[in-house]
């Protein structure tokens, strides 16, 4: 149809071109400034309340791996949408009132909170217990083990599955949209309602994501092989 | 330096230790025998909790743990480091260089600064003959380099008693020499040493005392020429028997 279009009709190829060019600039501005900051803040929280909710499910303190299993539970059986929609127009409803931006950070966080947390916890179950023996039997307390020898490998366990994650979360900001956060894919909505031309300017919008994600699978990749420098090949 | 009383160690139904009670006095080294099952690394493994004995008394150096008691975690970490432990797979941190290996327990739970703790730690490595490989990662070592590592690396914590747990049972025979050839070197310089092995050869040489275990009890113990000579115990017999 475009194409057709673009043959028949010089003037409307050249309004499209107009159009994309106009357009180009807010998206990426959106993605620069909503996209990629409200990623990168939520998967750093996530991953923080990620290692926390992994530690209690292995912990031995049973009460803890019950609430910790909930949580998880209840992260993964309900959409993302909705969970978003409870926190920004649900919330007010008792009196708590939160700005888009951090209710999404806050619905994100949460949400890779609880996906990541397997993740993170099958990561330290990976790690030979001789790992946890060696570093008691230098006198190492439970903190220091963790934080010194098993988390460092877990790591390195982790990475190709936490950049799924990753890059899962920076297409699901789009969500976003749906609570007044103007990222990329709101201002994408917002200009296709100006201009009519909603192909082309979510095909952009989508462009975009591609290019984002693309970069972030070479990090990892470099990533990757930073970490494998003590493995043998 | 060491004294181990009335010591119980239950898996579930399994009951592995029964009634263990053993000194082993300041500079000595003592070498547990015995076949498969008979409770002996479960007993060198009670000697830094790793295991949990059930009922009994250790005492290292100068702190008791009586197990009677749940005894407190900061007295099992004061047990702990009295003790350095070789494991039968080394157990190296992976992600570490040889010398990081060394350094980490001095730097971590030490909190020696770096250069002294790399100091030490190159001291040590070359004391185990590794000099040129402390910059390599585990993974590039030999079985023997990885474990004499794992010596020195126990080492580093200034322990008052050395535990090996079958250091020599995972290495291809061309390596089992010049692991034993550190631990002997480490028996001379005064260590107290408790050491669970198979190279009877060794156990002749350099034990003081040699310990057999039979089903979670101690059969026999005495010297060396003794017991590998005169067993007083048919069990012993038959075991040192298969051994030839």
């Amino acid at each position: 149809m475009l194409l057709n279009n673009l043959f028949d009709d010089p003037a409307r190829a050249d309004r499209l071109i107009s159009i994309a060019q106009s357009s180009f600039l807010p998206l990426v501005k959106g993605a620069l400034t909503y996209t990629l900051s409200l990623t990168l803040i939520s998967f750093f929280f996530g991953l923080i309340l990620a290692i926390l909710i992994a530690l209690a499910r292995i912990s031995r303190v049973q009460p803890l791996d019950w609430i910790a299993r909930l949580y998880v539970s209840v992260i993964r059986g309900t959409p993302l949408l909705v969970q978003l929609f409870v926190i920004f127009y649900g919330l007010p409803s008792i009196g708590v009132t939160i700005d888009p931006f951090p209710s999404a950070v806050i619905g994100f966080s949460l949400n890779v909170g609880g996906y990541a947390s397997e993740i993170v916890r099958a990561a330290i179950l990976s790690i030979p217990k001789g790992q946890w023996e060696a570093a008691s039997s230098i006198g190492m307390s439970y903190r220091q083990a963790l934080q010194r020898i098993i988390l460092p490998q877990a790591a390195r366990v982790s990475i190709p599955p936490l950049s799924n994650s990753f890059i899962s979360l920076i297409k699901d900001t789009s969500l976003a949209a749906a609570i007044l956060v103007s990222e990329m894919f709101r201002k994408a909505q917002e200009i296709a309602a100006a201009t009519y031309e909603p192909l082309l300017v979510y095909i952009e919008a989508a462009l975009i994501y591609w290019v984002i994600c693309l970069v972030l699978s070479f990090i990892q990749d470099r990533l990757e092989s930073r970490l494998d420098r003590y493995v043998a090949k | 330096m060491i004294t181990i009383n009335d010591l119980h160690k239950s898996f579930n139904q399994l009951h592995v230790l029964k009634g263990i009670s053993l000194t082993v006095e300041k500079g000595k080294v003592v070498v547990i025998i015995g076949p498969s099952g008979s409770g002996k690394t479960t007993l060198l493994r009670c000697l830094n909790v790793l295991e949990t004995p059930n009922q009994g008394k250790i005492q290292i150096g100068n702190v008791v743990l009586d197990f009677s008691q749940n005894p407190a975690k900061a007295d099992i970490a004061r047990l702990r480091r009295q003790t350095g432990m070789v494991f039968q797979n080394y157990n190296l941190f992976p992600h570490m260089t040889a010398l990081e290996n060394v350094m980490e327990g001095p730097i971590t739970v030490k909190k020696m600064d770096k250069a002294a703790a790399r100091d030490k730690a190159v001291h040590l490595l070359t004391k185990v003959g590794l000099a040129d490989k402390i910059n390599e990662y585990p993974f590039q070592l030999s079985g023997g380099q990885q474990q004499r590592v794992g010596i020195a690396r126990a080492l580093a914590m200034d322990p008052q008693v050395m535990l090996f747990d079958e250091p020599t049972s995972a290495l291809d025979p061309e390596w089992v020499g010049e692991v034993l050839k550190v631990m002997k070197q480490v028996a001379q310089e005064g260590m107290t040493m408790v050491i669970v092995t198979h190279e009877m050869a060794f156990a002749r040489e350099v034990a003081d005392k040699v310990i057999f275990m039979d089903q979670g009890v101690i059969l026999e113990q005495g010297k060396p020429e003794e017991l590998f000579t005169h067993p007083r115990e048919e069990r012993t017999r038959q075991f040192l028997k298969l051994l030839r």
